[in-house]
């Protein structure tokens, strides 16, 4: 019985060890959401944009030795500075180019970004601690990791924030105008420039958020970026077009691929973390291609 | 003036089908044969052959696979690595399974071996498109990468989880004499009469009729469809010939390139970079294939030797940033001036010659 209720408790703690982890991925894949939701852009930079923001909050705190809030200022207002000229150089001149044209400016993007920031800021790897709780916590018996708490949290204050950022504002209902259909929304007088500069902005903010949070996680290194990797499925999984689809998504691949590495892993060879989000997703998009929560697609050969 | 068709009558079937229909393009062609059989050999070095030629061929093969998917199917992949990677391991157990089998043989049912491989991962683009297939490329990159590293039998059990290809020789018919590759020069010349004939064959396929479904299904699918062309077959078949060009460029880069490998070297990285040779090269065009795999071999070549030419001292790991940012910027750069890319440049070249030295 006592043994049991070990295996149990052991359950347990993966289970949410892992959910907690998919919280971290969320965060990183709701940047992916905010660009597509409000472009029609599937971004591939949101994991060097996680990266480069958290790059450049370090870089400022030590090279300026100021307090972290002023460092995170800093570092948005650079975001804000990326997300202009991203717009002013590359997607401005994009237009009613085909998506995946798109698509492959930002993998340009993404090399870009990543030399860039390791450039400026270098490529050693970063020690970030602003005071995030780390380290166990136990409650009933079941070990959590206090930083994956905390991301959760943080994770679920965006996601409220930005549901009612997306459907109360005015900007907010401009930016779905756009996603629907640039010439209507460009008709109607919405800027479509303002309005790119504006999801970029914020996805560079919710990008350094999620940075901190994995810097905090991991340190801030190179890494980083291909962390972000790990969003793509979960995209998949919730939905291009879904902030809850996002969160899901997250939360399914975080817990799956944990339990799957303790529990499938060992006969196979272990170290399938690596993989096991995509195919899940890949199974997953043979049955329903748009996802948990996505916008149904209608063309389809 | 110097490129003029007039007077270049065709006056047969054959004459009019022929792969190069233009007498400048097969006199182009020609010199460029037999500079690259005779005159690279001779006069090139041991280090450039085996640093920058061979090297560039082999990616330049496995850019023309990806340009079969990428560029005329309109399927994009960025699991390219996966597939050299399947090519490369495949060829190792047929060379150390059945050790009589000719090398040639060995090469090219690595290609097949990840044929198949390619045709599994393809299938779900028949549901799906775009980016989400570009997820479930990455699935088979990932994926494969892992099966090789932690299954020991594909590396026949060695500790490393490296592969050493056996020494390359062919038979020669009617005696028991081997003709073994063991200069840089002579692997090149195994390389390049592989790279040749793949290119030439690639070359056909996509004037026929297969070639013009796979631009049909990229153009517009349902069109397509309409016309005739079995979306199943044609993207099937655009996975198998792409990924069989990977698998022999990746049997090359194991047992000709490197030698010895491991299944780092066909990493995520190795899929963009090769997805950036097309796209600088030229999306759709077989010498943008070329091209594109000369530039992303040679860059970082210029951007080791050419600043300390200059008096300035860059960090290693500066000059793999700057790379990272040139290429950035190369990759927008085209996509937004010249979606053809330098192969578009080529063509424009062309035009101009044609016309010389008037303007129009």
């Amino acid at each position: 019985m006592q043994n049991f209720l070990g295996e149990f408790y052991f359950f347990i703690e993966v289970l949410i060890s892992g959910l907690l982890t998919g919280t971290l991925y969320s965060l990183i894949a709701l940047g992916f959401v905010l660009i597509f939701k409000a472009s029609g852009v599937f971004n591939f930079a949101q994991g060097a944009m996680m990266l480069f923001a958290a790059l450049s909050f370090v870089g400022i705190q030590e090279k300026l030795g100021v307090p972290w809030p002023v460092a995170f200022v800093l570092a948005v207002l650079i975001m804000v500075i990326l997300a202009y000229l991203v717009d002013k150089l590359v997607l401005g001149k994009l237009v009613n180019q085909e998506p995946i044209i798109l698509f492959m400016a930002t993998i340009g993007i993404t090399f870009f970004i990543d030399g860039f920031g390791q450039t400026v800021w270098g490529s050693d790897i970063k020690v970030l601690d602003i005071g995030i709780p780390t380290g166990p916590l136990f409650i009933f018996d079941i070990l959590i990791d206090k930083l994956e708490l905390v991301a959760g949290v943080v994770a679920g204050v965006m996601v409220a924030g930005l549901a009612i950022f997306f459907s109360k504002t005015k900007v907010g209902r401009a930016l779905r105008a756009v996603a629907d259909d640039h010439q209507a929304a460009l008709s109607v007088g919405i800027s479509l420039h303002h309005i790119w500069i504006i999801v970029w902005s914020v996805a560079g903010l919710v990008g350094l958020i999620a940075g901190i949070m994995w810097g905090t996680k991991l340190g801030v290194q190179f890494s980083l970026s291909l962390v972000a990797l790990k969003a793509l499925p979960v995209l998949i999984l919730g939905g291009f077009t879904s902030i809850p689809g996002a969160i899901v998504g997250g939360l399914i691949i975080g817990a799956g691929e944990k339990l799957a590495e303790i529990y499938i892993g060992p006969f196979i060879g272990g170290a399938i973390e690596n993989w096991f989000a995509y195919m899940l997703a890949m199974v997953f998009l043979l049955f329903r291609p748009q996802g948990l929560f996505g916008e149904k697609i209608i063309e389809r050969v | 003036m110097f490129y003029r068709e007039s007077g270049q009558f065709s006056s047969s079937y054959k004459q009019d089908q022929a792969i190069f229909p233009l007498r400048q393009d097969r006199i182009g062609l020609i010199l460029i044969l037999l500079v690259a059989f005779f005159g690279v050999p001779l006069v090139a070095s041991d280090y450039l052959i085996s640093a920058i030629f061979i090297p560039f061929l082999i990616l330049a093969l496995a850019a023309l696979g990806l340009n079969v998917l990428t560029g005329y199917a309109g399927q994009l992949s960025l699991g390219t690595g996966g597939f050299m990677a399947v090519g490369a391991f495949m060829a190792y157990k047929f060379a150390t399974g059945m050790p009589e089998m000719p090398i040639v043989l060995v090469l090219l049912m690595g290609g097949l071996m990840s044929a198949g491989v390619g045709i599994m991962f393809g299938i779900p683009s028949l549901r799906i498109k775009g980016f989400y297939l570009a997820v479930a490329t990455l699935a088979a990159q990932f994926f494969i990468e892992w099966l090789f590293i932690k299954v020991g039998w594909f590396t026949n059990y060695s500790a490393s989880g490296v592969i050493t290809a056996p020494p390359l020789a062919i038979g020669l018919p009617f005696t028991s004499l081997e003709y073994v590759f063991d200069t840089s020069a002579k692997k090149y010349i195994f390389t390049l009469c592989f790279v040749v004939v793949l290119a030439l064959a690639t070359k056909n396929l996509i004037r026929s009729h297969i070639g013009r479904g796979w631009m049909a299904i990229r153009d517009m699918d349902i069109a397509a469809e309409i016309i005739g062309f079995k979306p199943l077959q044609t993207k099937l078949s655009a996975f198998a010939v792409s990924s069989f060009l990977c698998g022999v460029a990746g049997a090359l880069w194991a047992f000709v390139h490197l030698g010895t490998v491991e299944p780092e070297a066909f990493g995520i990285n190795r899929s963009f970079s090769i997805l950036f040779m097309i796209i600088i090269g030229g999306l759709g065009s077989i010498m943008g294939a070329f091209i594109g795999a000369a530039f992303i071999t040679l860059l970082p070549i210029f951007l080791n030797n050419v600043p300390p030419m200059l008096g300035m001292n860059l960090a290693v790991d500066l000059v793999v940033h700057i790379e990272f940012m040139v290429f950035g910027i190369m990759i927008v750069f085209f996509l937004i001036v010249e979606p053809h890319g330098l192969a578009r440049l080529w063509s424009i070249g062309k035009e101009k010659l044609r016309t010389w030295p008037f303007p129009y």
